[in-house]
């Protein structure tokens, strides 16, 4: 017997035609089922883009503001009553090595009201405090309208307010009046919210000496600012209250006003993962999709099949063409979806004035995922396919 | 000297389950060059012969020989070689691809024998051009007449040169004077050496074939005559 049948190979570039043949026949069915699977892909690339895009620009921000700010505050002793920062508090922490600035604000007893007219009890929900002047350029704070205090102004009864006082107080402009206790105080400057200590934005700033001669203060600092190097943020932390309060280290809070905002870069982590969970949800809800258009593809086209089979294709043939067709579905399905997930992360950064960033991970494990998801899906349908009787498949009508 | 035989059927039948007897011990032999008719009624199981000679199904007993090739011994992927190199099929309701033009249809008959696309698109419009649609290459089936289609199905069943041509009740679905071209057609290509096979119920069509086979409840009642052909219906 001649024993040289040998079933030939298609090329790669015949098994994509012939996989896209059914695709072709029937447009809206496939653009139906391949939307399933470009939701799920879409949602779970966007998910994972605008997460990392504003973990980027909290990052970012990071960078621009620095992690290298610390602050103390005076707190409590072991038996419960407030302690006293000694007043030459900013020259000891100076002495501190790596220290290369250092600053102070304090608490004073001063109650803010938009005039004289106002009754005392109605204060403005604005605190006020004595600063330093060097306090605005230590934590990197900029003047929104007006001026800073000077060497000048800062004994003299002038104010400058942080954005959210001055939002309360309705003053929209320098050179205003308001009242602090019974002292008619002028704003000379109203500066933008620092990032760093938003608890700074809701204050009014007089300087320490004006606090001590029109405010009875009595100039001990109650917050201690700080930077130092990079390398040596920790190494100062460890002395930074003890310097500051001999011997009664542990009534000092110190703290690094950076990690708040590292802490919101990773509060976004739950969210995510819930959003990812509801992606990978959709994802199957279209894979079950895909496999259901398969299963019908099948059914309406067992002539097709018997044709082929007829003309010579073989079992694996059939099933690679199956196989083929549902790997393009959900091919076309996870392409769209990875380019609406990277678009509406563009678009949302957009508004949002960040970067946006696409991780190539995520488009990666979208594709992978695609591809898995047409295997599953049209591996059953493509065995059934392979496995009509050919003369069966040609018989129906 | 003999031509080989193409088509060698020896005892062969063909039972389904449920206690069908398509085929009850049927001997034939057909030689190279031959232009036979298989005719007879519905359910006389010219059909389950089409099947058997095409390979897409295997006798239950006895054996088919086809091209050479012992049938009940190959493989399924072999048997799908054997199709594509040596059958062609013709359909009574040509089975073409809806929105594919002719030369793509006529083409994909030689899908899956392993020939480049270039060279199946250059062998289509040579097949074609024998069935005589040169100027139909690029319509689609739902702009051919009926009788176009089936010569496009023809094409299709000729471009991979097949040892063996079945054309099951080409002219079933087609006017009286499609068929008639249709007909003309086959003889013309058996004039120019193909084997071929036609499968039928009408008597007319079979009366105009050199051979005719006459099948009845899954039984031969009558060979016209086996013929040899002469020598320069083989060349």
């Amino acid at each position: 017997m001649k024993s040289d049948l040998k079933p030939s190979r298609l090329s790669p570039r015949d098994i994509l035609r012939v996989g896209a043949v059914g695709l072709r026949a029937r447009r809206a069915r496939v653009v139906l089922s391949a939307l399933g699977i470009a939701i799920g892909i879409a949602t779970m690339v966007a998910v994972v883009g605008l997460s990392e895009s504003s973990r980027a620009d909290l990052m970012a921000q990071l960078d621009r503001l620095g992690t290298n700010l610390l602050t103390a505050e005076a707190s409590e002793d072991e038996r419960g009553n407030p302690i006293k920062l000694p007043k030459s508090a900013v020259a000891m922490v100076e002495r501190i090595g790596p220290v290369q600035h250092a600053t102070a604000s304090a608490d004073i007893d001063a109650r803010i009201r938009r005039s004289d007219v106002v009754p005392r009890e109605r204060t403005a929900g604005v605190i006020a405090q004595a600063v330093r002047i060097d306090l605005l350029s230590t934590l990197g704070g900029e003047v929104d309208k007006g001026s800073w205090l000077n060497q000048a102004g800062e004994r003299l009864p002038t104010t400058v307010l942080g954005s959210v006082a001055a939002d309360r107080l309705g003053i929209t402009r320098t050179g205003e009046t308001i009242m602090m206790n019974e002292t008619r105080v002028v704003v000379v400057g109203i500066l933008k919210p620092i990032e760093l200590v938003p608890t700074l934005d809701r204050v009014a700033m007089v300087g320490f000496p004006a606090a001590e001669r029109y405010f009875g203060f009595d100039g001990h600092p109650t917050t201690i600012f700080e930077r130092s190097t990079d390398a040596s943020v920790e190494d100062v932390w460890a002395v930074l209250g003890r310097t500051i309060s001999p011997g009664n280290g542990s009534g000092v809070k110190v703290s690094r006003p950076s990690d708040a905002l590292a802490a919101k870069a990773a509060t976004h982590e739950g969210l995510t993962t819930l959003m990812l969970g509801l992606g990978a949800v959709a994802l199957l809800v279209g894979g079950v999709g895909v496999a259901n258009t398969m299963v019908i593809s099948v059914l309406e086209r067992r002539q097709e099949i018997g044709l082929r089979r007829s003309l010579g294709a073989t079992r694996s043939a059939i099933r690679l063409q199956f196989l083929t067709e549902s790997l393009l579905l959900s091919g076309l399905g996870g392409a769209t979806g990875a380019l609406l997930g990277a678009a509406a992360t563009y678009g949302f950064a957009q508004v949002q004035g960040w970067t946006a960033v696409v991780p190539l991970w995520s488009l990666a494990g979208g594709v992978a995922a695609t591809l898995l998801i047409g295997v599953v899906a049209g591996l059953y349908p493509a065995i059934r396919a392979s496995r009509l009787h050919p003369t069966v498949a040609l018989n129906a009508t | 000297m003999t031509p080989a035989p193409v088509i060698e059927l020896r005892d062969a039948t063909k039972s389904y389950p449920g206690g069908v007897h398509a085929l009850r011990g049927v001997n034939l032999t057909v030689h190279q060059g031959e232009l036979v008719a298989v005719v007879g009624p519905s359910g006389s199981g010219k059909s389950t012969m089409l099947h058997v000679m095409g390979t897409l199904d295997k006798p239950t007993t006895g054996t088919v020989r086809i091209a050479g090739y012992d049938v009940s011994q190959l493989s399924d992927s072999r048997l799908s070689a054997l199709r594509a190199r040596h059958i062609g099929f013709v359909f009574q309701h040509f089975h073409l691809a809806a929105g594919r033009d002719a030369v793509d249809n006529v083409a994909d008959g030689l899908l899956y024998a392993g020939v480049s696309l270039r060279e199946r698109r250059t062998r289509a419009r040579e097949a074609l051009a024998k069935v005589r649609l040169e100027h139909r290459y690029s319509h689609t089936p739902s702009e051919l007449s009926g009788g176009e289609k089936q010569r496009v199905a023809i094409a299709r069943a000729l471009v991979g040169d097949p040892t063996l041509l079945l054309a099951d009740e080409p002219t079933g679905a087609l006017d009286t004077a499609s068929g008639e071209i249709v007909m003309e057609l086959l003889h013309e290509l058996n004039a120019s050496g193909t084997t071929i096979c036609v499968i039928t119920h009408d008597s007319e069509i079979a009366a105009s074939l050199p051979r005719r086979v006459r099948f009845k409840d899954g039984e031969i009642v009558s060979d016209s005559r086996p013929i040899f052909p002469t020598e320069e219906a083989g060349s």
